[in-house]
């Protein structure tokens, strides 16, 4: 009786959860440019169509330039957070690394309105480069997390053993250390970029007169006619998410499996 | 076995009034000892004495606050660890997880910039020497408990240090796994001939492997000897009560000479010991002081070489081989544990049994 309820509950949650998910592929493929139901038949046009849309391409250029610089930047500060937090101890420590991983909670828009307020009051023009700065913000504390997972498993005798080898602090980090969070880094690279490439408000307020991909899709939706060929844009998108972040969590395991630690919890 | 070859006079390793603090911890207290080339020399200790640091102080890990470390006669303030010509065997062996065997051998060979065939053979000669031949291309992360000790001890030897260093390095392992290393270690080390530093909390351990040990506690050297001193002198009763089982009866010193000092002990009566004997230990109250092993249970119709006293069996533990018995000789407030080999055709003594304990004042010792 009571594994009835739970089973139950647990549809009911996972159909909250994915199927409006499932949603975009449907009519994505579905013959008319009214989003409902009863389908009108299955077609592929939408998808030829996107190719020719004259506002994507440059959108999804500002997107992936800001994704990848997004990601090798936050994974860079990461890696030097979650060194120091697993390596050092020092003075107000604790609050320090509370304050790095604070972006996690705040409400992303009163952080974009506050980048915003402090860009414009130091004149500093919207552009490309400040949505990776709020990116940036945004995706560290996720690369800390992922980072610092992958420092703890270290062994700290490793780097020991190998500057009692003869090595340098410098050779034995990237001899030693370096292939061993190598995991954690590339999971830390996807995951920002997957967040990167995702996110709007920070995106929508920085950008200016620079579009990224979800500004774009955004805008289409004034437009009844373009909201198929979105369906099909987005069913792209989710198919590329779920892949990184399926490439990213195998990165994750596969580092912990290497440096024989436990595994405390991914993302999946 | 390879016999040992004899130690040289010469000191390898030199600390001289070693103090360090951490914060307002002083984790050592004035260290100054030497240690031999060619010797093999254990820091022995309960957790948190200092072995550790003492240790890691020689490998360069750990600085020093005041004092001198010296290796092979060069002081070791301005040299980093990867300068040093030591090398350390980890507690977790710390093998390089992502490397093969060999890879993690070679490691220390690296900047030699050997021609491949030399490195090749000499990662192969150093595996021979532990016994793992043929293992090279196995990945590190795969190997048993005991395998990676090996390698362990292959990548530190390979640079043909002065001095090993080996922390705590057969804890890891269980019972039969480390009596079997612990004989490797000996072999190896009298192979190599090179000086090895062992930390350890097993006072077993240190008596079986060690030429000298030095018995530390709160961060200062209360002994430095011989395994065979340590057990047999020890020079307090807090060594004593560490290396092994020593039962205490309370003493009162009668009288002194300087060739003899009389004693009047609990339970055993008026007795006389020698000045070597005698351990000055200001810390506890006088007592005399002898290991289970020399007392005698006699049988009847058996006479005792010296002395006997009378008591009673409270505590029976059979062990097979030897049997160790809690015994209260007449006079005395608490049990004293004493040890006999079994022999066939003798039986066990059982509880409650009234015996006859021989003894010997000659191996006592009077703390005081």
């Amino acid at each position: 009786m009571k594994g009835g309820v739970f089973r139950i509950y647990t549809i009911g949650y996972l159909l909250f959860l994915y199927a409006p998910v499932v949603l975009l592929p449907i009519f994505a493929f579905n013959d008319g440019t009214v989003i409902a139901f009863p389908l009108q038949g299955f077609t592929t046009r939408w998808f030829t169509q996107m190719w020719s849309e004259p506002g994507l391409w440059p959108a999804l250029k500002n997107s992936l330039i800001i994704a990848v610089s997004t990601a090798i930047l936050s994974t860079v500060l990461g890696v030097l957070a979650a060194r120091a937090s697993t390596r050092y101890r020092f003075p107000g420590k604790a609050p320090v690394m509370g304050l790095i991983m604070l972006p996690l909670v705040l409400p992303e828009i009163i952080v974009a309105v506050s980048l915003l307020v402090v860009l414009l009051g130091i004149g500093i023009p919207l552009s490309i480069f400040t949505v990776i700065l709020g990116h940036v913000l945004m995706t560290t504390p996720f690369a800390i997390a992922i980072l610092t997972s992958a420092f703890q498993g270290l062994d700290r005798s490793l780097e020991e053993a190998a500057y009692d080898l003869g090595e340098t602090p410098v050779s034995a980090f990237r001899l030693v250390i370096l292939p061993l969070v190598m995991p954690g880094i590339i999971s830390s690279m996807l995951i920002s970029f997957t967040l990167s490439l995702d996110e709007f408000i920070i995106a929508f307020f920085l950008g200016g007169t620079q579009v990224t991909l979800p500004v774009y899709i955004f805008s289409q939706f004034r437009f009844p006619a373009s909201v198929p060929v979105i369906m099909a844009l987005g069913t792209i998108l989710v198919a590329l998410s779920v892949l990184l972040l399926t490439v990213a969590e195998y990165y994750r395991r596969r580092g912990i499996a290497k440096s024989g630690g436990k595994d405390t919890g991914g993302f999946l | 076995m390879i016999p040992k070859s004899p130690i040289s006079d010469k000191p390898m390793i030199e600390f001289r009034d070693v103090h360090k603090w951490y914060g307002d911890y002083h984790a050592l207290r004035g260290i100054s000892a030497t240690i031999r080339e060619g010797e093999f020399f254990s820091l022995l200790g309960p957790s948190g004495c200092g072995k550790t640091t003492l240790l890691r102080t020689i490998a360069g890990f750990e600085g020093i606050s005041e004092g001198v470390v010296l290796v092979d006669g060069r002081d070791m303030a301005d040299v980093p660890a990867n300068k040093r010509p030591t090398n350390m065997v980890f507690q977790s062996y710390a093998i390089f997880p992502h490397l093969t065997v060999a890879e993690n051998v070679a490691f220390g060979l690296r900047r030699q910039r050997l021609p491949k065939a030399d490195l090749a053979q000499r990662v192969e000669e150093a595996l021979t020497m532990v016994g793992l031949k043929g293992y090279g291309a196995r990945a590190a992360h795969a190997l048993s408990g005991g395998q990676r000790q090996r390698v362990a001890l292959a990548r530190a030897l390979i640079l043909k240090p002065k001095v090993l260093l080996l922390d705590e390095p057969l804890s890891a392992l269980d019972k039969k796994m480390r009596e079997q290393m612990q004989v490797e270690l000996i072999r190896l080390q009298r192979q190599v001939g090179i000086t090895f530093v062992l930390v350890t909390h097993d006072q077993e351990e240190a008596l079986v492997m060690s030429d000298r040990i030095a018995v530390m506690f709160e961060g200062e050297i209360a002994q430095l000897s011989d395994a065979e001193t340590l057990y047999r002198r020890p020079n307090s009763r807090r060594v004593a009560e560490f290396i092994g089982t020593m039962n205490f009866l309370p003493a009162e010193v009668v009288s002194e000479t300087e060739h003899a000092v009389e004693v009047e002990a609990q339970g055993f009566g008026r007795l006389t010991v020698t000045p070597d004997q005698v351990a000055d230990d200001a810390d506890t109250g006088t007592a005399v002081g002898f290991r289970p092993e020399i007392l005698t249970l006699l049988y009847e119709g058996q006479t005792a070489a010296d002395r006997e006293v009378s008591a009673t069996v409270e505590e029976v533990v059979y062990y097979g081989d030897m049997t160790y018995y809690d015994v209260r000789i007449d006079g005395t407030e608490k049990p004293i544990r004493l040890s006999a080999r079994n022999v066939f055709g003798r039986p066990v003594f059982d509880l409650g049994m009234r015996v006859r304990v021989g003894w010997s004042p000659g191996a006592l010792i009077l703390f005081r």
